[in-house]
């Protein structure tokens, strides 16, 4: 493998970056007292209930965790794939990765019941729980992509071993995804949950979601840190994307028509596709079309090239598509009441036979963008400390490289 | 550090061993004020009491059961101290009356729901710090010392049979801990029938008159309830989940 020549840089302190990393700042502020208020008065002054026990705070952990391990997928295109142009901008892809990682994690805790008993987590595992073996998982991959890091930025580490690491980390990611896509697939009692599509579905979201954000996070700090980024590059990575969003859309229509073929399932599909209210908008109007059909259009069937602002409009498109997704997912699936009594109509206090209703609160929103901000400061800082962008993106510079 | 096995499908006495030996935690005891002591079940007190030998279970007469009595609901509550705040979507329910109407012949039924006590609880398989166990005896609890809340047995529970504790709690009672940010359901009443008796709501059925609950060993062919399971037809909840729980229903 030919040694990097690229020259990386720390980006600059510039004006915009630091009210950048004000705001972001403010919004993890915003996010502790959120998780600070929830933790002193109960999980009372949120929007879940006994019914919509995981709310929005999840919707974000899961597209962070799951857009964590696509992100490292830059990474890979290089060292595992071999594509040469991918390889000054894998150092970013391993701290995004991380960095994104770490948010999702943060939002998980704070919504715990008892996150001052994290310790007790540490400290005990049941390994039937496919929780325990995420958090395996989760804190392996800090440690891989830390390696898979430090193999590429020592000077003293032979570039051989770039692709080891990189083809380890790969793996990993691999199977951090089938994980948080089994946390769902393997609940057997919801009709929304139940389906082995749910690990391949993740890891194709991952793809597109990761892609996504990291094309907007190097376009930023391009932007901020004053770093030449091409757009023979940028276009690139979109086409990509768009590759990405198309499979995401087969596994989802896949899910759906799998289900759809189950009698047992009929009820679920019916509420989603076209009863569900909310989650049939945001399913068919969010997901499928701003976040699938749009970008996918944008991309491949306009004639006109994929100029910066489309990639990032498109990356937007995207992400908001993935958030619609996890949404339904994860609330939708619980809202949809569990049929306990087949071929009888049912009524209870607890809700039985309803369908649940779920407003997110103000705690609960500040929490998940909290998340957010913490992995964009994260990989700010990263950037600003370490040398990770390189000093040139230019397409003349990259052509070399194939 | 503790691991802990999450199903077990080996002989009981190997159960109560790992049982026994499952946690630091599991002995752990706080005391709230002089006389209090919040003694999380699963702990040395109540591992003590149970007896590998039995497999407790219910059996619901849905025929016997009216609709417009929820005594079972009223002493399951007195007993185990879990009250409303007047936010039904929040308010946790250990037990809960749930009225059925036949769709094609518009028949009416009514019956508790509680807990199943599975064999192979959904809830304790996911449960990632082992928080969510199953006793020798079958019975299927919440060590309340080692729950972090993140609910993922809750959304695991076919029978939505589990809380969230979403606010803070007062007046708790001693063999019954609860705390905020934890999650809890149905112990059929563990503390008295470590004690010999009864659960709360088997003794309230019975005091209506009604009758409409059998609560005994599943594992003893001459107990009342194995009697009536041998001789009339009865059902668990979600067959098709094959999780045998503890809890038959007959009449439906
Ligand atoms: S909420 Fe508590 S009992 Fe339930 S799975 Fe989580 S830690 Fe276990």
């Amino acid at each position: 493998m030919a040694i990097d020549r690229t020259i990386y840089r720390e980006i600059s302190v510039t004006p915009h970056l630091c009210a950048v990393a004000m705001a972001l700042v403010a919004c993890i502020a915003a996010a502790s007292w959120g998780g600070v208020y929830v933790e002193h008065h109960g999980h009372s002054v949120t929007g879940m209930t006994n019914q919509v026990v995981w709310g929005l705070p999840h919707v974000f952990a899961v597209f962070l965790i799951v857009a964590a391990s696509g992100a490292l997928n830059v990474a890979s295109m290089s060292s595992v794939f071999d594509k040469m142009a991918y390889k000054p901008l894998s150092r970013l892809s391993g701290v995004l990765a991380i960095s994104l990682l770490v948010g999702g994690l943060a939002v998980l805790v704070l919504d715990l019941g008892r996150p001052d008993r994290l310790i007790v987590q540490m400290t005990h595992f049941n390994f039937m729980s496919i929780f325990t073996w995420n958090i395996l998982l989760y804190t392996g991959f800090l440690a891989v992509v830390a390696i898979y890091l430090w193999v590429q930025m020592d000077r003293n580490v032979h570039p051989k071993w770039t692709k080891p690491a990189g083809v380890l980390a790969f793996v990993w990611r691999l199977a951090l995804t089938t994980g948080t896509g089994s946390i769902f697939g393997w609940l057997v009692a919801r009709p929304g949950y139940d389906a082995a599509i749910m690990a391949p579905l993740f890891i194709a979201m991952s793809l597109a979601l990761g892609l996504a954000v990291y094309i907007l996070v190097l376009q930023v700090l391009c932007l901020l840190g004053n770093c030449q980024l091409g757009q023979k590059l940028v276009a690139r990575m979109t086409r990509l994307l768009a590759l990405f969003v198309a499979i995401v859309l087969y596994f989802t229509a896949v899910q759906h028509l799998t289900n759809l073929y189950a009698a047992e399932h009929a009820g679920f599909e019916a509420f989603i596709l076209r009863d569900g209210g909310i989650y049939t908008t945001l399913f068919w109007g969010v997901q499928v079309a701003l976040g699938g059909l749009v970008p996918i259009a944008l991309v491949w069937v306009r004639k006109t090239p994929v100029t910066a602002g489309l990639s990032a409009g498109v990356s937007l498109l995207v992400i908001l598509g993935g958030m619609a997704q996890i949404y339904v997912i994860i609330i939708g699936g619980q809202a949809y009441s569990m049929e306990l009594f087949p071929g009888f109509e049912v009524e209870s206090s607890f809700f039985d036979g309803m369908i649940a209703s779920y407003k997110p609160s103000l705690p609960e929103i500040s929490l998940g963008l909290g998340g957010v901000a913490l992995s964009l400061l994260i990989v700010g800082v990263g950037a600003r400390v370490l040398r990770i962008l390189p000093t040139n993106l230019s397409d003349q510079n990259l052509a070399a490289k194939g | 550090m503790t691991f802990r096995a999450g199903k077990d499908p080996v002989s009981p006495s190997k159960s109560s061993r790992r049982d026994f030996l499952r946690s630091g935690a599991a002995l752990a005891s706080m005391t709230l004020a002089p006389g209090v002591t919040l003694m999380a079940f699963g702990g040395s007190e109540a591992q003590g009491a149970v007896d590998a030998g039995k497999r407790w279970g219910l059996l619901i007469d849905a025929s016997k059961c009216p609709s417009d009595c929820s005594a079972c609901v009223t002493a399951c509550k007195d007993e185990n101290g879990w009250t409303g705040h007047g936010d039904p979507e929040r308010d946790v329910q250990w037990i809960r009356k749930v009225t059925l109407k036949d769709k094609s012949t518009g028949r009416k039924t009514s019956l508790p729901v509680m807990c199943q006590h599975c064999e192979s609880p959904p809830c304790v398989d996911v449960c990632p710090t082992g928080a969510s166990f199953k006793r020798a005896d079958g019975i299927v609890l919440v060590d309340k010392h080692i729950c972090i809340g993140c609910r993922y047995c809750m959304v695991a529970c076919p029978f939505s049979a589990r809380s969230f504790v979403h606010e803070p709690v007062t007046n708790q009672k001693p063999h019954a801990p609860r705390g905020i940010g934890t999650v809890e359901s149905c112990t059929l009443c563990v503390h008295r029938v470590d004690a010999g008796g009864i659960p709360a709501c088997v003794e309230a059925c019975n005091a209506q008159g009604h009758g409409a609950m059998v609560f005994g060993d599943l594992l003893d062919a001459d107990s009342e309830i194995s009697k009536r399971l041998a001789s009339f037809p009865s059902q668990a909840l979600r067959p098709d989940l094959d999780l045998n729980p503890g809890i038959r229903y007959a009449e439906i």
